[in-house]
Formats: structure tokens, sequence, C-alpha cells
């Protein structure tokens, strides 16, 4: 027995190397209730998040429980609209699907009061002027247009104030 | 762990951009068939096949090991499948090496693949969710912003995630199965190459791969059979641990995942280590960007927490001239299918404990770390393999 080739005899043509077949799948997203305190929130323009009643971390957005302590986190917590940019990289490689023209800041953002991070778009500031540690605030697209969706925050931008201490958010990167 | 088990067989194709001549069943077969032949046993001596490969969104096909199952001698036989995520090539072998340790059989075959011509990882990686914006840009989007961090943390020069890309491609050109042979690369070349995710070139991402990788566990039995049917020495498991933890929660660190900490304190605990830097030979060890080397020196216990680029900035881990050469075969930046990129790490140190990795062998090797993580750094997969029967 050996690894050797074991099919049957060759067409002139060759085989079939690639059948490129377009798949289409719509989802329907089951929001639940903590999820839905967030998203509602978006729709009227402000961060929710949820504290877990026993570390009392501030959770945005929240998925309804406490990964580390494994309650439910039932205290809703309203939160500012300005954060700090824990880290970031600049994307510069295209992909099927992309909604942002590039090169783009994806950037961890840390919302005052919040005590993880979550993926935010940075604009209104030239790529290579970003850094950690950056002050920020969100921009909600117009109202009539809001919508219980990370969509509603059209991106960040810096507020101008001067740089948040490292010590301030190196656990939060 | 109970009974003893021995990697008793391996293989692997040569990993490539593109395989058109073979189907995933005949990729996956290839790979089979060169672990069976290593391990002097045809299919009817095993009696299981664990197999494992990323999401099925990459391939688009569902469930795969259903369709596989004929290709892979497993008609009726049991064929379980493993999901980790990148690190499901560690956790596949892992899988089979219980099912051998706990006594219920005596050879398994795991089986481990990715056909990423077929596929579209970046857009399976990117897909927009309802309570996120759409940001991330596959792999490298993810761990970009991560690396920058440990940057900052640790102080590191910007240079040293390009010596790792140009050290693991020199490497791979001793390795005839690895995929990407770039007998020019320099430093010069990887500075140059496009920024794809700032601070990450191009040239220090990893490669999108066609591959597989098969390895034959064996019991004690089974090990004394295969060496004297075919001369081959068996690479003994002397340890193996897995480990996960959430992707988010407040306080994570990221950087230095404690999940990963946790699996190799154990695993050494397991093989009898306690400085792995000096007790090891060699490791192979998961690094898809290519600044996971000093991060993963740190989180491995090789060095004290902030060292890890030292290590790579002296030429500690490099195949020529270092104490502790990391990723001789060229690693995960020379060769990616990514569902068995895991593995290979896996099959890679059983070729060093056995003598048999050719011109990437590290001299007298004898116990050797495997190392495989996936998602976002939160599964880890790893195994001590020893020349020496524990």
């Amino acid at each position: 027995m050996t690894s050797g080739d074991q099919r049957g005899p060759s067409d002139e043509r060759g085989p079939v190397t690639t059948l490129a077949t377009p798949i289409r799948l719509d989802y329907v997203f089951s929001a639940g209730i903590a999820q839905s305190r967030n998203l509602r929130g978006l729709a009227e323009g402000k961060f929710v998040g949820q504290r877990c009643g026993v570390c009392h971390k501030v959770y945005v957005p929240s998925r309804g429980s406490c990964p580390v302590d494994g309650v439910a986190t039932d205290d809703v917590v309203e939160l500012a609209n300005t954060g700090t940019v824990t880290t970031y990289c600049v994307v510069n490689v295209p992909f099927a699907g992309q909604s942002i023209e590039i090169p783009y800041i994806c950037a961890m953002v840390l919302l005052d009061g919040a005590d993880i991070s979550f993926m935010g778009l940075i604009q209104e500031i030239p790529t290579d002027e970003v850094r950690m540690g950056l002050r920020v605030e969100a921009v909600w697209v117009d109202p009539e247009d809001l919508g219980p969706t990370m969509a509603s925050v059209k991106y960040f931008r810096p507020t101008g104030d001067p740089d948040a201490d490292y010590e301030t958010y190196k656990d939060y990167t | 762990m109970s009974e003893r088990v021995a990697v008793i067989g391996a293989g692997q194709t040569h990993h490539k951009a593109k395989r058109d001549d073979v189907s995933i069943a005949g990729l996956v077969r290839e790979a089979a068939l060169r672990a069976l032949e290593d391990a002097g046993v045809g299919w009817k001596e095993i009696d299981a096949v664990v197999i494992g490969k990323a999401p099925d969104m990459f391939e688009g096909v569902m469930m795969p090991e259903l369709y596989l199952a004929p290709a892979l001698g497993a008609v009726g036989k049991p064929i379980f499948r493993v999901h980790t995520a990148g690190s499901v090539g560690g956790s596949t072998a892992l899988v089979a090496a219980h099912l051998v340790s706990s006594g219920i059989h005596q050879r398994v075959l795991s089986v481990a693949f990715e056909k990423q011509s077929d596929s579209d990882a970046m857009w399976a990686l990117s897909v927009p969710q309802p309570f996120s914006a759409p940001l991330l840009a596959g792999a490298g989007g993810y761990f970009a912003p991560h690396i920058r961090a440990y940057m900052r943390r640790s102080g590191a020069p910007r240079d040293i995630g390009m010596k790792v890309a140009v050290k693991d491609r020199l490497q791979a050109l001793k390795n005839p199965y690895a995929h990407l042979h770039l007998p020019d690369i320099s430093l010069q070349m990887v500075e140059e190459s496009i920024m794809l995710w700032d601070p990450l070139h191009y040239l220090e991402a990893c490669p999108s791969s066609d591959g597989a990788a098969a390895m034959v566990l064996g019991s004690d039995k089974a090990a004394s059979e295969a060496q004297a049917a075919t001369g081959r020495r068996p690479a003994w498991v002397h340890g193996m641990a897995m480990r996960s933890e959430p992707t988010m929660f407040a306080g994570r660190d990221q950087i230095n995942p404690q999940a990963g900490r946790d699996c190799a304190k154990d695993v050494y605990a397991q093989a009898g280590v306690s400085d792995p830097r000096s007790e090891f030979d060699c490791a192979e060890v998961y690094v898809p960007f290519s600044w996971y080397e000093p991060m993963w020196l740190e989180n491995l216990g090789f060095c004290a927490e902030g060292d890890g680029w030292k290590l790579t900035e002296e030429g500690a881990t490099a195949l020529d001239g270092g104490d502790i050469p990391w990723n001789c075969s060229g690693g995960v930046l020379s060769s990616n299918p990514i569902g068995a990129s895991g593995m290979l790490r896996f099959l890679e140190v059983a070729l060093q404990v056995r003598g048999e990795a050719g011109e990437h062998q590290v001299d007298g090797a004898r116990l050797a770390l495997g190392q495989a993580y996936g998602g976002g750094s939160q599964f880890f997969a790893m195994w001590v393999l020893g020349s020496e029967r524990p």
C-alpha cells in the first residue's frame, strides 16, 4: 500500500477543479431580554450596559450574565458617550462583503464607566495619528435613522481631550 | 493518564496554495495513507477515526466528516469530529490519544485538514453581527490590536515580529512539506511588504494553504508491534492537556491568557518539566502572526513575563544556533492549512523525538512541546512527547 494515485482513467480535458456555488442564508436573531435592553438603548442614541452584582463589573453590550461569576446581570447602567481607545489596528486588507473603505481604524473602545472594551471605528483623524489612550466620543446617525443595531453608531471621533493615562486602561486592551 | 500512548505513525501532504488535483477526500486520504504506511498498518488495524477542521463555513461543506468517512476507512467504525477553532488539529490528536490512554482502543487514526483554496476564510471570519460594528477583518484584524498592546506592555523593539517572520521562513527551507519556500527572505523584504493590519506586515502573517496531517496513536502493545514491523521508534506521550476560557470578560488578559498558562502548567506537571527552556530540546508552537512567538514564549513560561522578545532577539529560538529552537518546520507562518495547522505542531514534535525530521532535525532531540491555540486565544491544546517510554 502506498500513497498512490487511485483515480480512474483520465479525460483529456482534465478534472473539473473549481465550481463556484454562492449560497445565501438569512438568519433571524433573537436578542433576548439582556441584549434587547442594549439594542433599545442604541435606538435611543445611548449605550446601555449591565452590572454584575458579585464583581460589580459593567458589561456593554451585555449578554445578560457575568462570564466570571455566572450570575444574571440585572442592574441596568446607562453609560457615557465618551471613552478611550485601549488598542487598535489599521485595516488595509480588502475582503468580500466589506462595508467600510480601507484603510480604516478598528479600535477597542472602553466607554467611561464600562469594564470591557468593544470594537469601534475611529474617524475624523488621520490613521497615523491614532494612538492608544486617545479620548473619543460616539457620533450617532441622524435621529430618524436610529435603530436597535450597532449601525446606529456611525463611528467614534477624538474629543480633543488629553490622552488617558496608560495605567487607567492597560487592563482593558 | 492511565495506559501509555505513543505516536506510531505520522503523515502529511505537501502544503500548497492550491491542490486542485484532489478533492477534500483525496487530500485527507493522502495524509492518512502516509501515516498508516509509517506505522506499518493497514485500514483494518485502525479501531476508530478522530477528525478535525476549522468551522464548516470555511469550505461551505456541512459536517464534512460524514462524507469523508469512506475515504478514511471509517465505515462501520467510530468516527468523531472535534471543533476547537484553530487549535482543532491539536485537540483532535488529544482526543485520539485519550481513546488509547483510556484503554478503549489499540490504534486510533487522527486526521486534520483545510482546503483553503475551496474556502474564503477572510469572509467566514468577518461575518457581520447585529450587536457589533462590521469592523472585523479576518484573524489578523482580531489579533493585531492585541499585538500592539503586547508591544506597549513589553516595550519590545518594533522589528521583533519581522525577525520571527524571517527565522521561520528560513527554517521552512529545510522542510520539503512546507508551503512557503522563500529563499530570498530578509528583514528588508518583510518590512517592504504591504502593511495589512498595522502593526502587521503581509509577510508577518501566515499563508492560506491546502493540506492535511494524520497520525496513528497507539497503545504500548501497538507501539512495540509498529517498531518491530518498521524499525522506527515511537514518540511517547509524556503529558497532554486542554484548556479554554470565554472570549470576553472584564479584566481578561488577551496578551497572556490564563487558559494558556494553566494548560502549560498542567502538561509540564504530567511530564515532570519545571524549566521548559532548558528541559525541552525544541517546541512547535502555533504562531500564525509573527509576534505570537514572543507572546507565547511568555505564556508558556520559557521566560519571565515581558522577556519573550529578548529570546527572539538574541536568536534563542532559531534552529541555527539557538538553545531552544521553535518551529523548526517553518511553523504556521510557512504552512497554514488551518484545521491541520495545530496537528502539524503536534506531528512535527513527534518527528523530532523520533529523529525523523530530516534537514530540520534538532540533533538528539529527546523531549519536545507541541502547542496549538484557537478562537480569540481561548482554546489551548498541548502535548509533551519524548523519545523515552514514560
